[in-house]
């Protein structure tokens, strides 16, 4: 059966079982690599992406459930060679240890950011809750999605003090 | 002309004593509804309070459930300002820590038990019934003593009440007494001889203090629990129903004392499901309630549905019968639900219940399933208790319907739903309000 995704902006035609999850199609036949397998229970988070702007676990996502909608993979945040604004302060505050979980940890704050672009600390703890890190590095990207706030406001700020 | 005349001065004298009947009505009524205020006191302090009547208050405490609908979402611990939803709109519970300008601080213990027993604040002004003193009332005077102890001794918080958001003209509280002398004639709780000890603990603690009828009771229309041999039989809280405990029980299993109480120490039963919605926090505070006094409550509940109403529901499991009249359910079920749900995923050798004896999806409605796939369920005891992510995400409204349809033929002998996906868009709809 095909199936139609939209991913990062890109449409991909694909020969697959509806029920496969998104992450394995992402994974397998995009070869968009970020997401990770962690749990495959919906209960760790590394397999985060955005399906119409929200954030969602793709191991448990049946790829048939998301034809037509859009979806967004860390890929879609930047590159290795321009990465993206929230990538940079992850980089500058070293949050990823083996960094298995941090491509599922940039896409949900990201989904945050977008919907609240000055969210204060306990807006931001309670969003991070549901993506896990066994390295422990969990006050490392609480530090770098406060930098990305900082970040965006000096950005504006510079903007603004333009002629 | 004449005859005008007469009709006027015989209407004027109607009305004339048409009004003084409403005035000595309205008169009364307000004497009916008066309540004085009640001295303020200095705050009692703990070492008021012998350490053992301290720590019975606590376990009293956990058993009512107090601190969940006193306590706002990321909130101070009993001080209020959490918004409770109810048919006549929303009401805020309110401060009950110690603090003398906002909380309970300057009430007596007699004061207290008036607010229990009759739903009157120290200052004399009529409670709503969200606050369940129709079941209070049926609280020992010393059980009361002990939770009162309990609360003067929690961390004082100023916390000032918000004011409610009721629909005309309920916010007139003296109306209330008028609700009281309708349905407020509940009495101290009396034992049955005929029954054991235990089970006379566990209806003392689910009456009163548990008031487990407030929601798995019907309620009339002036939001009173419905009665007599409907008492039990289900009812609806925070949009979530609450499921029969009587006879009409939609479980597939029956429930037994040991499951009930396996259920309510734990928040989750291999026959029956997890604890979700209002009922989590339930679990919650029973996890941490003594033991003997949760068995009680399961025994004396597990005897409601001792007699089982005939054509109650049957464990079920017919995938390829599912799957053929839901494809694209079947399909939404293999790739978001099987890897935890299916007969040998990890979840299911660890004790987890089967969706086959799950309640949620034999009861009439499909509210419960549709909001477990939407919002998750959150572990109601603690992070070992069973979870449940949420799908509001990546299921559309359309699909969230196809895959309840293909779950209630597929695991239930029951007739399908309707309606489902204006099920689906009302919960999501509720869960975008700020």
């Amino acid at each position: 059966m095909t199936v139609t995704i939209t991913v990062n902006g890109a449409d991909h035609a694909l020969d697959v079982d509806p029920a496969t999850p998104l992450l394995y199609v992402l994974r397998d036949d995009l070869e968009l690599n970020g997401a990770k397998y962690g749990c495959g229970l919906g209960q760790c988070g590394a397999c985060t992406v955005h399906i119409d702007g929200k954030p969602a676990f793709s191991c448990l996502t049946p790829v048939g459930a998301v034809a037509g909608r859009r979806i967004r993979t860390v890929e879609g945040l930047g590159s290795a060679e321009a990465p993206g604004l929230l990538q940079r302060a992850f980089e500058t505050e070293q949050a990823a240890q083996c960094g298995y979980c941090i491509a599922g940890m940039l896409m949900r704050a990201q989904a945050l950011l977008d919907r609240n672009p000055d969210p204060d600390d306990a807006q931001i703890r309670a969003h991070m809750q549901t993506n896990l890190c066994r390295c422990g590095t969990h006050m490392r990207i609480l530090r770098a999605i406060r930098r990305a706030v900082a970040m965006r406001k000096g950005v504006q700020a510079a903007q603004e003090m333009r002629p | 002309m004449k005859r005008t005349r007469w009709t006027g001065w015989a209407a004027g004298k109607w009305a004339a004593g048409g009004a003084l009947v409403c005035l000595v009505g309205i008169g009364a009524f307000l004497g009916i509804a008066h309540r004085s205020g009640l001295p303020a006191v200095p705050p009692p302090k703990a070492a008021d309070f012998p350490a053992e009547m301290l720590a019975r208050g606590a376990a009293l405490a956990a058993i009512g459930d107090c601190i969940v609908c006193h306590t706002a979402d990321g909130g101070v611990a009993y001080a209020g300002g959490r918004a409770l939803a109810t048919p006549f709109g929303t009401l805020y519970s309110t401060n009950i820590t110690p603090d003398p300008e906002t909380g309970i601080g300057n009430w007596s213990k007699e004061a207290f038990k008036r607010a229990m027993r009759d739903g009157v604040s120290r200052d004399g002004r009529h409670l709503y019934p969200a606050l369940p003193y129709d079941h209070y009332r049926q609280v020992h005077d010393g059980d009361l003593d002990a939770i009162y102890a309990f609360l003067m001794t929690r961390p004082a918080a100023s916390a000032p009440a918000r004011a409610n958001e009721l629909i005309f003209p309920l916010g007139f509280r003296p109306l209330l007494a008028g609700w009281k002398l309708l349905f407020l004639h509940q009495e101290d709780f009396t034992p049955r001889p005929d029954r054991d000890a235990e089970w006379n603990r566990g209806a003392y603690l689910a009456e009163g203090l548990g008031h487990c009828s407030g929601c798995h009771s019907p309620r009339n229309i002036a939001g009173a629990e419905k009665t007599g041999s409907d008492a039990y039989s289900g009812g609806v809280a925070e949009g979530w129903v609450a499921p029969a405990l009587n006879g009409s029980s939609p479980s597939a299993v029956p429930w037994t004392a040991d499951s009930l109480f396996t259920y309510l120490r734990t928040g989750v039963d291999v026959r029956h499901g997890a604890a979700a919605g209002p009922m989590g926090p339930v679990a919650h505070g029973l996890s941490r309630a003594p033991e003997s006094d949760v068995r009680a409550i399961a025994t004396y509940i597990a005897s409601l549905s001792a007699d089982r109403a005939p054509g109650a529901p049957a464990a079920a499991d017919r995938a390829a019968e599912a799957a053929r009249a839901n494809p694209a359910g079947a399909t939404l079920f293999a790739g978001a639900c099987a890897g935890c749900h299916e007969g040998g995923a990890p979840m299911m050798t660890q004790g987890r219940p089967g969706l086959s004896t799950v309640t949620a999806l034999q009861l009439d409605r499909p509210d419960n399933a549709v909001r477990a796939i939407l919002q998750g369920i959150h572990a109601p005891t603690g992070p070992a208790g069973p979870a449940m992510p949420p799908f509001a995400a990546s299921l559309t409204d359309a699909q969230v319907a196809d895959l309840a349809a293909y779950l209630r033929s597929r695991f239930s002998d029951r007739p399908a739903w309707t309606a489902l996906e204006t099920a689906a868009a009302t919960v999501r709809k509720e869960e975008s309000q700020p």
